[in-house]
């Protein structure tokens, strides 16, 4: 049976022999193989090797920032982003420690603002972001060298507006992962069956005198409101994938018992807690750097505004999971909600409802008026 | 087919007795005139609450259900002007839709809200005005009344349950329109009331009960009137206080879009006698 890690992996190989010929013509001095990476919005990531035998390539990734109005929650608040690649948070980008990652980032001349990207895995130049500046109709191309494994945030840092167009939703994550793969603290190597790449965000509307929701008719003239209602640090929606109910409903992830997930959680701004409701993180790499080994069995885990954290669960039972922010009030009042959706067979030993809720017995302390009502 | 029939029948009566109830509730306001009268008829109606039989978990019972007397209930949900009468009289506290465009659902009400309404305006009117309870509700509710049973949790592995839930939910189409819309947007049942079922879901005046169905009778063990039936496209059981029902953390699932009420008006015995009587006349006529 073809499973999906062995389709992932046969899907990265694949990409790799069809690019390695492609070196010719370009004024490069590294000669190394190259891979060109079809990028997929959050919660997907891109078909990937979890460990590698092969050597350092050049790995090439593409991102195009838009500007767009967007809907973040069921009540239709509209809302201005700024992306790349049109999704919030932006896609993952994988690659392994050794690779060198060879970024295009493209500013259509549709958009209004310069934009750029600091890579927190990038070594240099306020991690890229002093050589990207790119304004409407222009691109820059940057090579960097991952030498640090772990997840790491990306995000737009151009000057005078930085915290905008972060909390406006220009931020993404990369994984450099160990070559060998990951590993628990014992040196045993761990594998995923899937990704989960959670991106929060903050985000800070304008409401008028009457506590409505603004709209605006550009981008450039919810500035002003927008930036006030930050400088007072009380996000108006906190959530998951850019909307409240993103990872909801219909658009619940799902998973089977047995099966192993990484959740990667990304938070370019603000602190977060996730937890699981009814699960726990096997190995949890809570400040995301995979050369240190994973804590275990963990209830909650800290993810640090500005950072990204990773954590390996495999799923017992069976039911619907909340993943949320565990700042509850974040969760439930302002949108840092995710579910999931687990198939297979519930285990009872590890759970049994032993007696239904009913009536406490009487003469107990509690118990209810012995009278019952039939009708 | 038969319940139908009868419905449309006592439409028809009550078109025909508009003018006699017009000249017989004189005093009272307009708006309060536009209650639909529906005769009591035996319709079909899935009991609300958490139900058992033998320890394991059941559907509500669905049994054919009359309501003792005819019951006459408001054509449109009360709205915002009207309730912003109330709030200007002191009478009701001032919710955040209070003074929104007139004409349209007065919604973010919790069920405390909405029985200080009724009780207002029944003193201002001096008719008895009330929320529906359950049963009374569905009966108006005719068509648009969902008799959906949840599927039922199997303690051996109650995870199949949740989830088979949680999809029904998911599957509902939310209302393309989450803010409340001018009275008669949704358009008119066949009982003649106006955006049943459609973005405002409806408080009612009935508890939430845990019964047994065992020896074929059903006996309630609990009963929690903090949390009463609210009702709309699908049945829904909302602790009083709320006024903005909505979904996170570990509840899970599709809530009301927004919480709403129409109110039940009880004619003095006196005055609706005569009326049914006329009307039963007319009908003879017909």
């Amino acid at each position: 049976m073809l499973t999906r890690r062995t389709a992932l992996m046969g899907a990265a190989v694949a990409a790799l022999m069809m690019t390695v010929p492609a070196m010719a013509g370009r004024a490069d001095e590294l000669k190394l193989p190259r891979e060109k990476v079809t990028l997929v919005a959050p919660p997907a990531v891109h078909p990937h090797e979890q460990a590698t035998k092969a050597g350092p390539k050049i790995v090439e990734f593409k991102l195009t920032v838009q500007e767009k109005e967007v809907v973040i929650d069921d009540a239709g608040t509209k809302f201005w982003a700024m992306t790349y690649n049109g999704s919030m948070p932006g896609p993952m980008m994988v690659l392994h420690e050794g690779d060198y990652m060879e970024l295009t980032l493209v500013n259509p001349e549709t958009n209004s603002m310069p934009h750029n990207i600091d890579l927190h895995s990038a070594t240099g130049a306020l991690g890229g972001g002093a050589l990207t500046k790119v304004n409407p109709g222009e691109q820059a191309i940057l090579r960097w060298k991952a030498t640090r494994a772990g997840v790491f945030i990306y995000h737009c840092a151009p000057e005078g507006m930085i915290p905008w167009h972060v909390v406006s939703g220009m931020h993404g994550t990369v994984m450099v992962l160990p070559r060998e793969g990951l590993k628990d603290g014992d040196g045993k190597p761990l594998h995923y069956d899937k990704v989960f790449y959670i991106g929060e965000n903050d985000l800070y509307v304008p409401k008028d005198e009457k506590g409505k929701y603004k709209t605006y008719e550009t981008l450039g003239e919810s500035y002003a409101d927008t930036t006030e209602v930050m400088r007072k640090l009380i996000p108006t929606h906190e959530v998951f994938e850019g909307r409240v109910g993103a990872l909801t409903g219909k658009n619940a992830l799902t998973a089977k018992v047995g099966e192993t997930v990484l959740i990667v959680h990304s938070e370019a701004n603000r602190d977060t807690r996730p937890h699981l409701i009814g699960g726990h993180g096997d190995y949890v790499w809570e400040t995301g750097k995979f050369n240190n080994p994973p804590q275990k069995d963990l209830e909650t885990w800290f993810v640090r505004g500005g950072s990204a954290g990773a954590a390996l669960y495999t799923f017992r039972e069976p039911g619907v999971y909340a993943y949320v922010n565990h700042n509850l009030i974040e969760a439930a009042e302002l949108g840092a909600t995710a579910h999931i959706k687990v198939e297979g067979k519930w285990n009872d030993d590890l759970m049994k409802q032993i007696s239904p809720p009913g009536p406490i017995p009487p003469e107990r302390v509690g118990a209810a008026d012995p009278v019952a009502v039939i009708r | 087919m038969l319940i139908l029939m009868k419905a449309k029948t006592a439409m028809i009566a009550g078109a025909l007795a508009a003018p006699i109830l017009a000249t017989t509730f004189a005093p009272a306001p307009d708006d309060h005139i536009d209650g639909v009268h529906l005769a009591s008829v035996s319709f079909s109606y899935r009991a609300a609450g958490d139900f058992s039989a033998g320890g394991k978990p059941v559907a509500g019972p669905l049994r054919e259900h009359r309501l003792t007397t005819d019951l006459v209930i408001m054509d449109h949900l009360v709205t915002s002007d009207e309730y912003a009468r109330c709030v200007q009289d002191g009478e009701c506290p001032r919710v955040a839709a209070s003074d929104s465009a007139p004409n349209v659902p007065v919604v973010g009400v919790n069920w405390h809200d909405a029985s200080s309404y009724a009780a207002w305006i029944s003193r201002k009117t001096g008719i008895t005005h009330r929320l529906p309870t359950d049963e009374e509700w569905t009966l108006a509710a005719g068509e648009k009344a969902s008799d959906e049973a949840p599927p039922l949790v199997d303690p051996s592995d109650p995870a199949q349950a949740w989830i088979a839930r949680y999809e029904a939910e998911s599957a509902r189409s939310r209302p393309n329109e989450a803010a409340p819309q001018p009275t008669g947007t949704f358009g008119t049942n066949s009982k003649g009331l106006k955006d049943v079922a459609a973005n405002v879901w409806e408080w009612t005046e009935s508890c939430f009960v845990r019964a047994t169905l065992d020896d074929g009778r059903e006996r309630v063990t609990n009963t929690n009137c903090g949390v009463r039936v609210v009702e709309g496209s699908h049945r829904a059981y909302m602790t009083d206080f709320i006024r903005d029902p909505k979904t996170g953390g570990c509840a899970q699932g599709a809530p009301p879009t927004n919480l709403g009420f129409r109110l039940v008006i009880v004619r003095p015995a006196s005055m609706v006698a005569p009326i049914g009587r006329t009307v039963a006349k007319l009908l003879r006529l017909i």
